[in-house]
Formats: C-alpha cells, sequence, structure tokens
C-alpha cells in the first residue's frame, strides 16, 4: 500500500542521561544501544522527512543536550522548516546554551519535572534535580521560548495535580502536560510501584478537567490517560506508521517509540538506507499499516477504524500477540491480565528499579 | 466583558508559525502538537496579524485586497476565525 504521510518526527539523539527515571520510556536494553547516528546523517534525515511531509520535530532522548552537535541539529531542522521542540529534563541547560539554542531557530521547549515536592522529584529521578529545574525554567521564559511542561504521573506524584498546575502557571507555561505513566520499558518493569488506585486517577481527572475550564485561552492542559483504566483502547499513535515516526538514537525507524519489543520485525536504520526509502518499503512499518494483520474479535469490530485495534506493542506485551486485540479492550480475551494489574495496583507496595546502566545490563541478562 | 475578539491588536503567539505546506499546497499554522491547515482568506488575515494593527484595520485591508468582497462578510470571517484561535492560546493582544 502507498505509505501515508508523516506529520511528527520524533528523532531521540541520545540514550545518554543524567537521571533514571523509572517510567523511562527508552528500551530496558538501551545500554547495548551505543552508536550514534551521526550529525551529516541526522541532518540528511531531517530533510527527507521535511520532503515527506513532516512538520513537528521532537528533539528527544535520553537527554538530547548531551549531544554537542545539538545547535548545528536545530540550526538545520529550521532550515528544512520542521516546527523544532526539544524535549529535555532540563538539568544541562544554561543561559548560554539556551541562548545558543534560540539563535538558531528552536521553536520550543518541553521541561520535563518529577514533582513539586523536591524530596519526592529527587526521589523519582534517582538523582537531585529538583532544585535546577526550578531555575532552568525560569530561564526558559526569561528567554522567552514557548515552554510545555510535562510531568508523567503515577502514585507518588498523581495527588499532587493541583500543586502541579499551580506550579505550570506561575512558569508561564503554554500547556502542561499531565501524562499518566504508560507502562513499557521501564515503566512495565516498575508497573506495581508506579501504578495509581483507580480513585487517585479519578480525583486527578477531575481536578484537571476543572483546571482544563479555567485557564483556557492562556495554558492549554492535556491529561493522558492511564489506558489500564479506560474501557476502550487508546487508538495508538493514531495508527501505525500513519503519521508519526520515531527515530532511535542508533537510527532505527520506528512507528512508536516502544516498537523495539515486538520480536519479529527487523527495523531499518537510518544509517543504512534513506529515510524515504524506509518510511516506504520498511517491512516492519508495512506489518500493521491497514487492517488486513486483524483478528477477532477486531477484525469484525465498527470500531476498528478509529482505535486501530489499540497497541500494537501493549498487545505483545500483555498477550504475547502483537497482532492480538490490545488487552486493555473489554473484547480482549486477554483482559483479565489488565484488571489484575489495576487491582494490585491497590495493594503493592514494591521498590522502584531506577533506569541506569547497571540496571539495564542486568535487566538484558535475565533469560 | 466585550466580546474580545474584535479589540486590540492581534498577533500569532510564540508558539505558533505560520507555513507553507509544500504537501497540500496551502498554508498551515503549526504549534506544539498540532498543525490547522488554513484556507486562503484564513492564510490572508494571519499575515495581518503583525501586533500592529486593529482588528478595523485588519478588515479594511481584507476588503481592499478581495475587491468585490461583502466587508460584513469578511469582518465576521475575521472575527470567528480570530475568537477560534483564542480560545487555544494562539493569538495576543
Ligand atoms: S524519562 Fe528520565 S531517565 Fe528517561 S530519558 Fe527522560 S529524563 Fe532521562
Ligand atoms: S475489539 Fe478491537 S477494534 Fe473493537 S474496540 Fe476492541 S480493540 Fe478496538
Amino acid at each position: 500500500m502507498a505509505a501515508p504521510r508523516p506529520y511528527t518526527l520524533v528523532a531521540e539523539l541520545t540514550y545518554r542521561c543524567p537521571l533514571q527515571c523509572p517510567y523511562c520510556s527508552n528500551p530496558v536494553n538501551f545500554q547495548a544501544m551505543r552508536e550514534e547516528v551521526s550529525t551529516e546523517q541526522w541532518c540528511k534525515t531531517f530533510s527527507e522527512a521535511a520532503d515527506l511531509g513532516v512538520v513537528q520535530l521532537h528533539l528527544s532522548g535520553g537527554e538530547p543536550v548531551i549531544r554537542k552537535d545539538l545547535p548545528d541539529l536545530i540550526r538545520h531542522a529550521r532550515q528544512c522548516d520542521l516546527y523544532t521542540n526539544l524535549i529535555t529534563g532540563g538539568t544541562l541547560l544554561n543561559t548560554e546554551n539556551l541562548q545558543q539554542f534560540r539563535d538558531c531557530g528552536l521553536d520550543h521547549i518541553q521541561l520535563s519535572i518529577q514533582d513539586t515536592e523536591r524530596e519526592t522529584a529527587n526521589l523519582v529521578a534517582g538523582v537531585r534535580s529538583y532544585d535546577k529545574k526550578l531555575t532552568v525554567a525560569r530561564l526558559i521564559k526569561q528567554l522567552g521560548f514557548p515552554l510545555t511542561l510535562n510531568v508523567v504521573l503515577h502514585r507518588f506524584n498523581i495527588d499532587h495535580v493541583p500543586e502541579l498546575i499551580a506550579q505550570a502557571a506561575d512558569f508561564g507555561a503554554q500547556r502542561l502536560e499531565l501524562a499518566n505513566t504508560q507502562y513499557y520499558a521501564w515503566a512495565l518493569e516498575n508497573r506495581s510501584a508506579l501504578m495509581p488506585t483507580q480513585a487517585q486517577r479519578d480525583r486527578a481527572e477531575e481536578i484537571a478537567r476543572e483546571a482544563r475550564a479555567r485557564y483556557r485561552g492562556t495554558m492549554e492542559i492535556a491529561f493522558v490517560q492511564v489506558d489500564y483504566f479506560s474501557a476502550e483502547p487508546k487508538a495508538c499513535m493514531g495508527g501505525w506508521a500513519r503519521t508519526y515516526m520515531c527515530i532511535t538514537p542508533t537510527g532505527e525507524v520506528l512507528p512508536c517509540h516502544a516498537a523495539q519489543v515486538i520480536p519479529g520485525l527487523q527495523f531499518d536504520s537510518v544509517r543504512h538506507q534513506s529515510l524515504t526509502t524506509i518510511w516506504q518499503q520498511s517491512a516492519a512499518l508495512n506489518a500493521f499499516r491497514g487492517e488486513a494483520w486483524m483478528q477477532e474479535p477486531c477484525r469484525s469490530c465498527p470500531k476498528k477504524a478509529s482505535d486501530f485495534g489499540g497497541c500494537r506493542c501493549q498487545a505483545f506485551l500483555l498477550a504475547g500477540d502483537a497482532a492480538a486485540t490490545d488487552p486493555v479492550c473489554r473484547l480482549s480475551p486477554h483482559h483479565e491480565v489488565v484488571l489484575a494489574a489495576v487491582a494490585a495496583a491497590e495493594q503493592e507496595h514494591v521498590p522502584l528499579v531506577y533506569r541506569n546502566s547497571k540496571n539495564s545490563e542486568k535487566l538484558s541478562a535475565r533469560p | 466583558m466585550a466580546d474580545d475578539s474584535t479589540i486590540g491588536k492581534p498577533r500569532l503567539s510564540p508558539k505558533a508559525r505560520l507555513r507553507w505546506d509544500n504537501v497540500e499546497k496551502r498554508h498551515m499554522l503549526v504549534f506544539p502538537e498540532a498543525a490547522l491547515l488554513l484556507n486562503e482568506t484564513a492564510a490572508e488575515i494571519l499575515k495581518l496579524c503583525d501586533g500592529e494593527r486593529t482588528v478595523e484595520q485588519l478588515v479594511d485591508t481584507l476588503a481592499q485586497q478581495f475587491v468585490g468582497a461583502d466587508r460584513k462578510m469578511i469582518a465576521d470571517e475575521v472575527t470567528e476565525l480570530l475568537a477560534r484561535l483564542r480560545t487555544r492560546g494562539l493569538l495576543e493582544a
């Protein structure tokens, strides 16, 4: 089938990161993938992405600010007329590099914070970073960048949604993303430690809804659901390899950042092939485009055109088959796995597994 | 409060960028997480949102540009578009 037009490219420039968030979406075995795409290859990739129709470019990681060539990458992205957003933990930012990024044309910054309480924030980041992030948020605004504040929600901070909203408004953020943890990669390892209770989640959503109306026109508030609690699966990525692509630090072109967990899919790298060829011809990207791959109950379900049967990675992770119905769906024969995880959140309290090189090696060595 | 879409000197928010889309051959307004494809009139309106012109002046300019168009219709279109963008935080002043 003809490849659709992509709108968004998430370029994960590196897996290196000073923080150790236990909900990190980087693959658990990131430590094994160290050979990064070169400056030249990224620039060529951005040009091709723009020609394919990409409009939004997110420079992400790991911590993208670690890349010494970040100013060059930003400048090139702007030359390609890409709307360029930096997704950062902020701890490596200062007046000097921010000014440089601005001069190169950076459009927007998305800063993540862990919490409004110093102790929890530092505990979750695995590193003392709370104070630095506060300073950096103000610096970003002083330099005139539009700012999105991103907070991944979980059991330890979800009760602080009112404070988080006030904090974002105080920073002068244009947008606040209250993004409940999605259970992939490190977050899946830490699922029973991070999953909030249903009551916590409901309260947080209600507060966010009320605040959304109050801040309309000044600050946009997005509340991303824990899909485990939803009655229906999310229309993951708006469909596999339709409008969105993610490129890993080593150059593999994915339909989403989690897709490498699916066994048997060979993702092609921009280190060896052009992005245009990969987007149009990659067997892995074509594997779940359209509806031909669907099984029952999705195949005969009227919702398949809008939810695409949910998430392929989650189907693999929870049902053992990437072509199965997403177990979040009530109609999935594996739905009880999701119910059990939600029920477990009401009781279990287990220690966090931090995202760092040591744990990456340890977890990758599992049989 | 008065209908604030008719007062002030509108300017695109710094988070929004007006660009020509080479695939669709139309203008597009891009901002974090989304993009709006614009029709010709909307694109012309946004080009005039420079923070210098009042809404009145903006409508006058458009009326000259689109010869033969009804001024009232243009004014309505401007008001409607600006109000829509304002609720999404895409306009200043
Ligand atoms: S989630 Fe945390 S550990 Fe993972 S890349 Fe982002 S800041 Fe680093
Ligand atoms: S059966 Fe499949 S298509 Fe139908 S609602 Fe569930 S996931 Fe969506």
